[in-house]
């Protein structure tokens, strides 16, 4: 192997090394890959860190980290080599895992029923009674088939003399498994010969077992049990991850007030009414689950969640109270507990830890601060981990005091060496570069068994002396490779079979917040494209400054401030440092500039792509990931342009057109994607709805205001009238003339065969309405259709023989103009009637109250 | 032969306006007085208006009667009238069920319950019993020895109960010099505080209302290392001479109960620091926890509603003659 690719991985002998052993030979499972990795071309490498980082950035796989000043958009980091583990390792590993999973679940069986381990010391009362995730509420329910960890990870780390060790419990709502996933299928396709020739076992079926313990602990009834991916919300820093699993387990991503409970059952509120829910898979924090009788000030949670469980009418998964176990402190308590629980030892220790409520322990934390790290016993400390070495003078003594003052708040645990592997150097190619890794294994509940994923989520610190590895501070993740030597399981959750019975049509499991998101997409897709447009046509007339096009450029701009879409009073522009007040009159391209993208955030083109996204992020799960691709792509078009715009000296007019001209491209992709690549169910329909309501309000407003305005009476102003309406084309195919106000009114008002014009929107939102109505049992709505003939009622000769530019503006145009303007009111009432009827009013969220 | 128990006819009523209809409440009820050894329920009705969706009772972790309802549709109000008839029998410290002479007179009580306290085991002693690695494992205690979502245990609190726990004293003697102190140095104010007050704000401002004093008593007690519970219930409050009972006039209250063990007639001791003393027959008990979330007579959620408006009376009325007629302050 050529010696470059070693040349700055250094071995340490304070730490285990995962590929080398201690004479500096490459360990048996390494072997394949690095001598592939030694023949790669620089080339070849460089393609597939070129891959990862655009699969990643495409995939939108985002870890949002909390006050992160770039907020939501920090790319997931992924080194492309994978953690490489043996079969032989694995099955000791997986073994351990296992037993630490049955031991956890009889823990949470005693704390909940008889609290043995209380009674008899094995447990200190502190560590669960003074916990602030021992839910008392909770206690009683028993669960079906006495599972409460359904979904286990444990973190693990590996010391100097290669044992592996837990570090950290995650019990209550497990994240990582989605990013494990998202990993691999990156991952998979970089090295895809090599994950087939070294029997890399594969993870689908570890998510089928998931899906099918759920459904097979849900309760009993007559339909198929609906499963739902409980989430706190956009907001939450794994939401991708949320998304990512909801939809390839193909359950409903749902929040709290998502959800209702109704004679201690749990529903969903969808488009059509009520659904009942059998199981809720929750990445919602336990004590947040129900305002009721848990966490009262969470408007995140649904009320009355607990009395459904209590009555045996949801599974919720992991059970509620379940996140006590991730007591800093359990770990010392937890061989005891297995002695008496299960009568074994337990087979992979902890890593090494004392609770400060003993008197022993106590006193030995003080001796030996310097080489511990000390954490709350109690998540209501809000406690940042403290490295007693870091601590000098006046703060060692005051750590001292705190914990001779109230011990039992305090843990200490041994500072843990993270083992290291190598990770692709991406500044210098070729180098690998040693970094700490730590491993997340999860571990599913199974009516017969545990079942461990055979792989997991490697967390890879950012340096390579790690002494805490997190991804809220700067680390990295791998695959991991765990290699097989029987048959690999190359089942795929894609090809699951389904019966007759399990066949479902149609999407009823929407939830009425999703539709009306996915509404309000539609009209904000609609609307960036129509302004887009409408500056476009203003933007291009300015630049083509001849003569003849200034009269254009005049009535072109003036429909922009009829429609709006120009800062009204004065607005404040930009220029490189300086802020400039930019009065109407002064400029128009400044005008036009501005209501591009202005430093008013929500205000222009700029605030509606941004509102787009936004609502396109509430119902990420909605959309394929092509889907998804092209809406991160605009998120990138805007934040370049806005950067460029706030950066450069000027505002470029050929920059901003450039920009339009890209918004509109993905604009296009966008209503592609609405009509040939999603499924016809309701939320889709009120999608089309939406699209079609605001091209229709935008075509009326936009047209009327077009006859309404003298200006508009000079030459070249119908030219881009049919522009704005992307009818130019169809007009001169059928016509081969300049432009005449009675074809073009035609054209865009009036031809039902023109996806254009007024009347084609008003024909189609009939259409669609009628079918909404019909499918959801609803009275139809009659608005659209006595608009449309109102419409047709108005009698097109009234412009025959008219030469339009000498034309003044008189009554057969304002006719017109008014039946258009009666139109757009017409269906921004029939918007509100819409929100009325089926939408979950956000607003709403339950209170708490309180009488004494 | 038995002493004279006081008889009372309690009505609690509970009355929610909204402002706009609300279209979904669920409600539970702490309203139902739990039995124990020195008090007995001999009627109990609960009405609510609306006619609930649902309505259920069970116990809760700590014994107490919970009634849940659901309103499943919209209403403009919610009334919850609670009527109860009980029995309370004297229970003090030292005096109380286990005697067997005719019923003693005041200060006979008095000095019966002082001695009481003062040969109570020292309040260090008490602690190390409820400590990690103490045996017997005193679980029952051990509920209410930590925080809870209304009680902190800090060390400002341990400070301020300091002087009250001096080395040796008498567990019950101590805290009833804590009581006191609190009594003293606390002013009664109905508007300084909500149910949202921190217990570290009341014992900075030195003001609330029985229920602070309640939480800020037992993050005292926690605080030493002692198991304290909060008690929900009612007080009977004297009419000025003269004058009528006035319904409504009596409001629920909430006073601490102390974990002692070894001693005779029962190992929990109530304080009430809001009036400084200790509860007997005038005390009702509807029901103990932590603290005010475990039991507040009324806890919902609600679905719209806008702002509303509560209105809570509480009348106690003694039956059949006189009660146990100990001076109140």
């Amino acid at each position: 192997m050529p010696q470059s690719l070693l040349s700055t991985y250094s071995q340490k002998t304070d730490r285990f090394d995962e590929m080398l052993a201690a004479d500096g030979s490459v360990r048996p499972p390494w072997q394949a890959f690095l001598a592939h990795l030694a023949t790669a071309t620089p080339e070849q490498m460089r393609h597939r860190l070129d891959y990862v980082r655009r699969r990643i950035l495409e995939n939108g796989v985002t870890y949002n980290v909390y006050a992160d000043p770039k907020g939501t958009d920090r790319p997931w980091e992924l080194d492309p080599l994978p953690l490489i583990l043996s079969s032989d390792e694995w099955q000791e590993l997986a073994s351990a895992v296992t037993q630490r999973a049955r031991l956890l679940n009889a823990v949470l069986k005693d704390l909940y029923g008889p609290q043995e381990l209380l009674r008899d010391g094995t447990l200190p009362s502190a560590l669960v009674y003074g916990h602030n995730h021992f839910l008392w509420p909770c206690h009683g329910v028993r669960p079906a088939g006495d599972t409460y960890l359904h979904l286990y990870a444990a973190d693990l780390a590996r010391s100097p003399d290669g044992r592996w060790w837990v570090i950290a419990d995650r019990t209550q709502a497990p994240s990582g498994a989605g990013y494990a996933l998202e990993n691999r299928t990156i991952v998979g396709r970089v090295f895809p010969e090599q994950f087939r020739d070294l029997h890399v076992q594969h993870l689908a079926f570890f998510f089928r077992e998931l899906q099918d313990s759920l459904a097979c602990w849900a309760p009993r009834s007559s339909e198929a049990p609906l499963v739902v991916l409980l989430t706190p919300g956009p907001y939450n820093e794994t939401y991708f991850e949320h998304a990512y699993l909801a939809r390839y387990l193909g359950f409903p991503l749902v929040e709290g007030q998502d959800l209702t409970v109704r004679r201690d059952c749990v529903y969903l509120r969808t488009l059509i009414g009520l659904r009942r829910v059998h199981a809720i898979l929750r990445r919602l924090d336990d004590d947040f689950c129900d305002p009721l009788e848990l966490r009262g000030d969470s408007a995140l949670g649904v009320p009355g969640l607990l009395q459904a469980v209590r009555a045996g009418n949801v599974l919720v998964a992991n059970a509620l109270g379940s996140g006590l176990l991730e007591s800093a402190a359990l770990p010392g308590f937890l061989p005891g507990a297995c002695e008496k629980l299960l009568g074994e030892p337990l087979a992979m220790p902890s890593v090494a830890t004392w609770w400060c409520g003993e008197r022993a322990a106590l006193e030995f934390t003080i001796g030996h601060l310097d080489e511990l790290v000390i954490k709350g016993s109690y998540p209501s400390q809000n406690l940042d981990p403290i490295f007693g070495n870091e601590l000098t003078g006046g703060r060692r003594e005051e750590m001292i005091a705190r914990l001779r003052a109230r011990p039992q708040a305090y843990v200490a645990q041994e500072l843990v060496n993270f083992s290291q592997a190598p990770a692709w150097g991406s500044r210098h190619a070729r180098q690998l570069l040693p970094r700490g890794v730590g491993l997340r294994v999860f571990v599913a509940a199974t009516p017969t068994g545990h079942v461990v994923m055979p792989g997991g989520l490697a967390r890879v610190s950012a340096v390579s002396n790690a002494r805490v590895i997190s991804m809220q501070r700067g680390g990295s993740s791998k695959d991991t490779w765990v290699l097989t030597d029987a048959a690999v399981n190359t089942f795929s959750l894609l090809k699951h079979s389904v019966g007759t019975a399990d066949l479902v049509r149609g999407g009823r499991n929407l939830s009425s917040r999703v539709v009306e998101n996915l509404y309000w997409f539609g009209r904000y897709a609609e609307r960036c494209d129509k302004t887009s447009r409408m500056l476009r046509v203003a933007l291009s007339r300015l630049v083509d400054t001849g003569a003849d096009t200034l009269p254009a450029l005049a009535s072109a701009v003036d429909l922009c401030r009829v429609l709006q879409l120009l800062p009204t009073v004065e607005a404040e522009v930009r220029v490189g440092t300086k802020v400039k007040t930019v009065l109407p009159e002064l400029s128009r391209e400044a005008q036009i500039l501005a209501a591009v993208c202005s430093s008013e955030w929500g205000a222009g083109l700029a605030g509606d792509i941004r509102r787009l996204l936004w609502v396109a992020t509430q119902v990420r799960e909605r959309f394929s990931l092509d889907n998804w691709h092209s809406i991160n792509r605009l998120q990138h078009q805007l934040q370049r342009y806005s950067e460029a715009v706030s950066d450069r000296s000027q505002h470029e007019v050929g920059e901003a057109l450039a920009f339009l001209d890209q918004v509109l491209l993905t604009s296009a992709s966008l209503a592609g994607f609405a009509m040939d690549n999603m499924t016809r169910d309701d939320g889709w329909r009120l999608l089309i709805i939406g699209r079609r309501i605001e091209r229709l309000v935008f075509l009326a407003n936009a047209i009327s205001g077009f006859l309404r305005l003298p200006s508009t009476r000079a030459p070249g102003s119908l030219e881009w009238l049919l522009e704005l309406t992307d009818s130019i084309i169809t007009y001169r195919s059928r016509y081969m003339t300049q432009p005449q106000v009675l074809p073009a009114l035609d054209l865009i008002v009036f031809d039902e065969g023109n996806p254009h014009s007024v009347a084609f929107q008003l024909q189609i939102l009939v259409r669609y309405l009628d079918n909404l109505a019909r499918l959801l049992d609803a009275p139809r709505d009659e608005a659209m259709r006595s608009a449309l003939l109102r419409l047709q009622s108005y009698d097109l000769a009234r412009l025959e023989g008219k030469a339009f530019i000498q034309c003044r503006v008189c009554d057969p145009c304002l006719d017109l103009a008014s039946i258009l303007g009666d139109i757009s009111i017409a269906a921004a009432a029939l918007s509100d009637r819409l929100a009325m009827r089926y939408f979950s009013h956000v607003g709403d969220i339950s209170r708490q109250t309180f009488a004494s | 032969m038995t002493l004279p128990a006081a008889r009372y006819h309690i009505l609690h009523e509970t009355i929610y306006s909204y402002e706009s209809p609300v279209s979904l409440s669920r409600q539970l009820l702490h309203l139902t007085p739990r039995d124990c050894t020195w008090q007995r329920c001999l009627a109990h009705q609960i009405s609510v208006t609306p006619d609930p969706s649902s309505a259920r009772e069970r116990l809760d972790y700590f014994g107490n009667p919970v009634r849940e309802l659901a309103i499943e549709f919209p209403h403009d109000s919610l009334s919850v009238h609670a009527e109860s008839t009980i029995d309370v029998q004297p229970h003090l410290p030292g005096g109380g069920l286990t005697i067997a002479s005719p019923p003693p007179a005041a200060h006979a009580d008095q000095t019966q319950l002082s001695a009481c306290l003062h040969t109570s085991p020292a309040w260090e002693a008490v602690r190390d019993a409820l400590a990690y690695g103490a045996r017997p494992v005193l679980l029952e205690a051990s509920c209410f020895q930590f925080e809870s979502p209304y009680v902190r245990v800090k060390h400002e609190f341990a400070a301020y109960a300091q002087n009250c726990f001096t080395p040796g004293r008498p567990v019950l003697a101590a805290v009833q010099a804590l009581m006191k102190r609190i009594y003293s140095e606390f002013e009664f104010d109905p508007e300084a505080t909500t149910v949202a007050t921190p217990v570290l704000r009341v014992l900075a401002e030195r003001r609330g209302v029985c229920q602070d004093f309640a939480h800020l008593m037992l993050s005292c007690l926690r605080s030493q290392g002692l198991a304290a519970r909060y008690v929900s219930g009612y007080l009977l409050t004297h009419p000025p001479a003269g004058q009528p009972r006035m319904v409504g006039a009596d409001a629920s209250h909430a006073w601490v109960s102390v974990y002692c063990p070894e001693l005779e007639g029962g190992r929990w001791v109530d304080f009430d620091p809001t009036n400084n003393l200790l509860p007997d027959t005038q005390h009702i008990t509807l029901a103990w926890g932590r603290d005010f979330a475990d039991v507040s007579p009324l806890r919902g959620v609600i679905l719209g509603g806008d702002a509303h408006e509560l209105d809570v009376a509480v009348t106690v009325t003694p039956v059949g003659g006189v009660s146990g007629d100990v001076a109140t302050s």
